[in-house]
């Protein structure tokens, strides 16, 4: 590719305070080429983006496309010049439909009903081109998150855009959706497009650029033709150090310390109920619940964590019949939860460290006495968690919203992990967390294993999935397979049930034979 | 024009915002009084000197600003939780009825006990009225900014019911006005025979005990975690209902005490302009002091002193004392305006 770069930032940088978010950094792509970015969280790979879509003005440096130097901190000019954006948390309005989402901002407000006509003929146009399947008509609210992000694509792709910025997109997608998004893709490249891709997950951005650009601390620390670079090549690149592999103990199966039978129930929030599960938690295990999302897990979760009854069936925990089921009941239960939505759910973001910590356990006599906080024993337990779980913050005082999401985890999970619970809600974990972190997240979970706690995990992330559980369920529609030893089913056959609509497959000890001959060196399975 | 978040400033920052917007208040304020024909400077000059210019000015103003700053604390505790108590009003109300029941004769009491008593039973008043909006909120999701606020009018309404039945006084010359307190019911004067009484002592201690509750007790750190993220403090296991009724009930508690300060140290009676808008004010008061308790009471002695010192300017100046009005409106305009800057830095392209 010798052609004239379509996107040139020389020199770019920012700095907030005293932290250079993006130092230096230049960066050219040529068309119809595939950057990605990589780095972990906080090396400044959002920052960067943000510059060049105008929603920070940096303090040197300049943004060019097509030979053009964009004014700085112009949204309105970047997306005229042809850049548009995908961001991670869409920018949809959940009460109108998907055509009047991407014609918004487009043409007047009252446009005459032939305009509308047009508009929805391209977008059609553009959808089977494209394989962006979505009908114009219907209600943003209504759609999935893969639809939502096709929606998204399509918006770019309305106001001709070409140059396209994806930021995490694979982060809230199933497997199959991601194999949609990156056949969308390549079809766009083909088409002229030069798309960015930022990313954490390292077998994405091997599979769909042609660079790799690898950001630490703010800067480019190197870059590489994906065709000649390897997995591990990136890794250490990305966190300057090799990563470490949790070695995987064969487990300690203990008693039964949670179970469910035949459990069920009807929250009116959600949209797929549990059907008859059946599911025990043993002592000093990992069971994984594999499954698209929707598919029953929050409802899963959310009979962990206390905010879901179960309506028929038993549900019981130590051997004792659950009865009133509250998230306080649940935490005096012995449950720690790892909520799948840190910022919504697992953090109050405007309050400090310290005052986070403590939200589970402040009435207990350790942080209060008579109604009265000692505001000195959080201090000591905000700064313990600091301190252990490796927490990068100015300290106990800090707003937690103003962490990164990994660092937000550690101390979620420090939150989670005192005093050592005996049951272990981990929901999405590591969702959007870099290679460091996600790592950490593991190496905890796996230490809570081996002192005897009995874990469920739920995630999105097969590899994650596999690598941890030592029992995986599949859940579908509100149903869980039956279990499969670690290393029993191949992926294939995990994904056959993960799409299964409610038929229970043969049992998986028949079947795994082959799968299990070829983890033998890695796995014990009992 | 953008937004851009911003770190938390210092104290010493956080108060540059309320100065600010102080400011700006009397620099819109004199736009109008321009239009008014008038020098700003005189008239600025004279409100300031009706405010705080002599020792009965002073007592004037504090006497003014002892409700306010009831119902200041009563919107700062609900607001604080969001618990959006635009009710006030008829909270307090609801204790000066109470105060006008138990306190006409009722209860022979000595002083000593009945007192602390009609403020109990106010205060319980007003804390069962702001009930029922917060039960209609958890139950059955009914806005409690509607609810608060058409409460008031119902409030004033039923108080004009009584006022022209069981409660008017017989010897009232047909006013609407109730009987007078007994004299065990009346809270005494500070200072010889100023109108300034011990409601004000009672405020400044309320301030103190809600500071208290907000940062040092468990409820406090509920109150807090409830107003910032609800989905996540019954996540970690609070009883957020519950909370919220706890809300309301030191909240329609407080204001209540307004109604009882200024029957039982003012007034002497209840009639239907025992409030000119306290509940009201009660707001703006909060907003200025940024929900702080201990600034509530600050706030209140500003908001009063705008009332207090516009009163004595319009007699000699001869500007209408509506201009008070227009300020403190103005000022809750530009105090939201300053805590928005606060916590957003503004570009401008």
């Amino acid at each position: 590719m010798t052609a004239a770069p379509v996107l040139r930032l020389a020199a770019i940088t920012k700095r907030f305070g005293p932290l250079t978010a993006n130092d230096a950094i230049s960066l050219d792509l040529a068309k119809g080429e595939v950057i990605a970015l990589l780095g972990e969280n906080g090396a400044g790979k959002t920052t960067l983006m943000n510059i060049l879509f105008g929603h920070y003005v940096a303090d040197e440096g300049t943004v060019e496309a097509f030979g053009k130097t964009l004014p700085p901190g112009d949204p309105r000019a970047a997306l005229d010049a042809g850049v548009g954006m995908v961001h991670q948390h869409f920018t949809l309005a959940d009460n109108m439909s998907v055509l009047e989402n991407i014609v918004l901002g487009t043409e007047p407000l009252f446009a005459p009903r032939l305009r509308r006509k047009q508009a929805r003929d391209r977008i059609r146009k553009l959808a089977s081109d494209f394989g962006l399947q979505v009908d114009p008509d219907r209600q943003v609210a209504n759609l999935t998150v893969g639809e939502r992000q096709r929606v998204e694509i399509l918006k770019a792709l309305y106001r001709d855009a070409r140059i396209l910025i994806l930021d995490e997109p694979t982060a809230v997608l199933t497997p199959l959706e991601t194999d949609a998004l990156f056949a969308t893709l390549r079809k766009l490249v083909a088409d002229g497009m030069s798309v960015i891709f930022i990313s954490h997950k390292l077998h994405e951005v091997l599979a769909i650029s042609d660079r790799v650009v690898v950001l630490r601390g703010g800067k480019v620390v190197g870059e590489r033709r994906t065709s000649g670079a390897t997995r591990g090549e990136l890794a250490s690149l990305m966190v300057g150090q090799d990563i470490e592999r949790p070695a995987i103990a064969p487990p300690v199966t203990g008693a039964a310390l949670l179970s469910l039978r035949a459990a069920s129930t009807r929250a009116p929030d959600l949209r797929t109920q549990l059907a008859s599960i059946d599911l025990d938690l043993n002592t000093g295990e990992i069971a994984g619940i594999a499954g698209v999302s929707g598919n029953g897990q929050a409802a899963l979760s959310g009979v962990l964590s206390g905010t879901v009854p179960v309506v028929s069936g038993t549900f019981e925990i130590a051997g004792r019949p659950v009865s009133i089921w509250t998230p306080s009941a649940s935490l005096a239960s012995g449950i720690a939860r790892i909520p799948e939505d840190r910022h919504a759910v697992g953090a109050i973001g405007d309050m400090s460290v310290m005052e986070n910590v403590i939200s589970e356990q402040y009435r207990t006599r350790r942080f209060s006495r008579t109604g009265l906080m000692d505001w000195h024993a959080a201090r000591t337990f905000a700064e313990e968690v600091i301190r252990d779980y490796d927490v990068r913050c100015p300290g106990p005082d800090a707003r937690i919203r103003l962490l990164s999401g990994g660092n937000m985890q550690k101390l979620i999970l420090g939150r989670a992990l005192d005093p050592e619970p005996a049951i272990i809600l981990a929901n999405q974990p590591t969702r959007g967390l870099d290679v460091g972190a996600i790592a950490y997240v593991h190496k905890r979970l796996l230490e809570a294993r081996a002192r005897g706690a009995a874990i469920l995990l739920i995630s999105e992330d097969l590899d994650e999935l596999l690598t941890l559980s030592d029992r995986v369920l599949v859940m579908s529609e509100g149903r869980l397979s039956p279990p499969s030893m670690r290393g029993e089913r191949s992926v294939r056959e995990i994904g056959e049930l993960m799409a299964g609509r409610g038929e229970v497959l043969p049992s998986p000890r028949s079947r795994g034979e082959g799968a299990r001959r070829a983890d033998e060196g890695r796995h014990h399975a009992p | 024009m953008r937004l851009e978040p911003k770190p938390a400033p210092s104290l010493a920052v956080t108060l540059l915002y309320p100065a600010g917007a102080i400011l700006a208040t009397i620099l819109i304020a004199s736009l109008l009084v321009l239009a008014a024909g008038a020098n700003p400077f005189s008239v600025f000059g004279l409100v300031l000197k009706g405010a705080a210019g002599s020792q009965f000015a002073l007592v004037e103003t504090l006497t003014r600003a002892t409700p306010l700053i009831f119902t200041g604390l009563a919107v700062a505790v609900a607001f604080r939780a969001r618990l959006w108590n635009i009710g006030a009003e008829a909270q307090l109300y609801a204790g000066a009825v109470i105060t006008v029941v138990l306190g006409t004769g009722a209860l022979p009491l000595p002083a000593p006990i009945l007192l602390p008593l009609l403020a109990i039973a106010a205060a319980i008043a007003g804390a069962l009225l702001l009930l029922g909006p917060a039960v209609l909120k958890v139950r059955f999701g009914v806005d409690e900014v509607v609810t608060t606020l058409l409460l008031n009018f119902i409030m004033l309404l039923f108080v004009s019911m009584l006022l022209e039945g069981v409660l008017k006084d017989p010897m009232g010359l047909g006013w609407p006005k109730s009987q007078s307190l007994i004299a065990e019911a009346r809270l005494p004067r500070i200072i010889g025979n100023r109108r300034l009484h011990y409601g004000f002592v009672l405020a400044l201690a309320c301030s103190a005990a809600v500071w208290f509750v907000m940062k040092k007790t468990a409820l406090g750190y509920e109150m807090r975690a409830v107003g910032h993220n609800a989905q996540a403090a019954r996540f970690a296991g609070m009883p957020v209902n519950a909370i919220l009724f706890k809300t309301a009930l030191l909240s329609g508690g407080l204001a209540a005490l307004a109604g009882f300060s200024e029957v039982a140290g003012l007034k002497g009676n209840l009639t239907l302009d025992l409030s000119p808008g306290f509940g009201y004010s009660g707001i703006v008061v909060a907003m200025l002091a940024m929900l702080n308790p201990l600034g509530v009471v600050v706030a209140a002695i500003f908001v009063a002193g705008v009332f207090v010192g516009a009163d004595a300017m319009s007699r000699s100046a001869g500007v209408p004392s509506y201009i008070a009005n227009v300020m403190v409106a103005t000022a809750l305009l530009t105090m939201v305006t300053a805590i928005m800057l606060s916590r957003y830095r503004v570009r401008w392209r």
